[in-house]
């Protein structure tokens, strides 16, 4: 079972069948313990019970940026090697991906809300995250602005790894932004010295998440390649009674 | 290298003559810092503190005005697949025509600032440190819009994706180019460390845009 024999449409529909009820069970049972584990972690000293918001937020934050990077896998695999289902792989990951951005954008301002008493603040790490999402927008806009789905896949191939090359300059360019113009006011997570307490409820939630993705994932992809077939039999009938 | 330098003098030709659109660019920019004082108020104090941010957005609104031409008008005559047939490479093509584009669109921006720069009070040094981020910052600009304007040639409604894929490309270039601006003007930082970092986004975007360009306008024209 490689990758090779995944580019078989057919194949890829009665594997992702059989695994999919597997993954969707995976991913709920691990996301209710996660949950469960969340609302048991205690308060922290400064934030209160408000950094429970953390369990739900950082896993979103880092799917947002793990999606882009498996479209830009997707996007290599439609480029160079030509695999049938990479652009269908990218295709159904923009939405998700742009869904995670959303959802860890919201959750940081109800968060940054009663920690740094505001909702949004220019601060580097949100305005990059920011400016991701409306790069997800816009692919996601390129991908519906072309008719033949194998040309808006080459399109969006190219845009993808764009921006792939883009997001990191962004986030370094608006780090030195911040730095040049204003002092970092923000209350910061003191880096990763979190305690056992949080530091397993939030893996927890992170494995989770991905699942999550994963199965959305399959499931989208699923979806789009029969979407595909329905369209070429539509236009099979279509030429039959032009004939 | 004559076909090159051909399509070069023909970009220019075509750009500069009636409805080729290179003079449009300075009109808007024109019109972009001009509105700027009804919108803020005639404080000239802050209009010189605001006065580097907002030439350097008019300038980046304008070339993203004049980018929609970069591809559209030979894709709709035929010499785009000309282009993309002839037996030069295709990055080579596409890195000509942005360099035309820019001799005929950007460098009117740069010579237009120092006059926007009295419209926002500012003094000689400051004008001439936003025009010389503008000489650097613009060719980034040109050519990742040319990346945004070789996807949207194909599409049908182009031009209305034009600015959503090519804004993000271009925050980078915005931000150093304004922070150059400012050092030099304001200080206390140095000038030299945003405007190298300027100059790399531009060396950058003139490795990366052509080949980019020219993939999507091979793959978008089949």
């Amino acid at each position: 079972m490689t990758l090779i024999d995944l580019a078989n449409p057919t194949k890829f529909l009665s594997l992702t069948a059989r695994v999919l009820p597997w993954l969707a069970g995976a991913t709920a049972i691990l996301l209710l313990v996660g949950l469960y584990q969340a609302a048991m972690a205690p308060d922290d000293y400064q934030q209160g019970a408000t950094v429970k918001i953390m369990f739900i937020h950082v896993p979103n934050a880092w799917l947002a940026m793990f999606v882009w990077g498996v479209m830009s896998l997707s996007a290599l695999g439609t480029l160079v090697w030509r695999h049938p289902l990479a652009d269908v792989a990218a295709k159904a990951a923009a939405p998700i991906g742009a869904a995670f951005t959303f959802l860890a954008l919201v959750t940081g301002s109800l968060w940054g809300r009663p920690m740094w008493g505001t909702y949004w603040e220019w601060d580097a790490r949100l305005t990059s995250v920011l400016i991701l999402f409306l790069m997800y927008l816009g692919l996601m806009a390129l991908w519906r602005a072309v008719d033949d789905p194998s040309r808006a896949a080459r399109a969006a191939a190219v845009l993808t790894l764009v921006g792939a090359l883009n997001l990191p300059i962004i986030k370094f360019s608006v780090d030195w932004w911040n730095t040049l113009h204003q002092p970092a006011a923000v209350l910061r997570m003191g880096g990763t010295s979190l305690d056992k307490a949080f530091l397993i409820p939030l893996l927890v939630m992170a494995v989770g998440f991905s699942l999550l993705f994963v199965t959305l994932h399959l499931a989208a992809m699923r979806n789009e390649i029969l979407r595909r077939r329905v369209r070429s039999l539509q236009m099979m009938q279509a030429s039959q009674q032009a004939a | 290298m004559t076909a090159l330098t051909a399509l070069i003098r023909r970009d220019i030709r075509i750009a500069l003559r009636v409805g080729g659109g290179a003079l449009i660019g300075v009109l808007f920019f024109l019109t972009v810092t001009v509105l700027m004082p009804f919108a803020i108020g005639p404080d000239l104090p802050l209009l010189t503190r605001l006065g580097p941010a907002i030439l350097w957005l008019g300038a980046l609104l304008a070339s993203l005005l004049t980018l929609d031409r970069l591809f559209t008008a030979d894709h709709e005559d035929g010499s785009l697949d000309l282009i993309v047939m002839g037996r030069t490479p295709l990055e080579l093509a596409c890195a000509a025509k942005a360099l035309a584009h820019w001799l005929a669109a950007g460098l009117p921006l740069i010579v237009a600032t120092p006059v926007l720069g009295l419209l926002l009070n500012l003094d000689a040094s400051a004008t001439s440190a936003v025009a010389l981020t503008l000489l650097v910052g613009t060719p980034a600009l040109t050519f990742t819009g040319m990346i945004g304007a070789a996807l949207a040639v194909t599409l049908h409604r182009g031009g209305l994706l034009l600015a959503v894929l090519v804004l993000p490309l271009s925050i980078p270039v915005l931000i150093f180019g304004v922070a150059a601006s400012q050092a030099a003007i304001a200080g206390p930082l140095s000038f030299g460390t945003p405007f190298s970092i300027l100059c790399a986004l531009s060396l950058v975007s003139l490795v990366v845009g052509p080949f980019a360009a020219a993939a999507s306008l091979r793959h978008g024209l089949d």
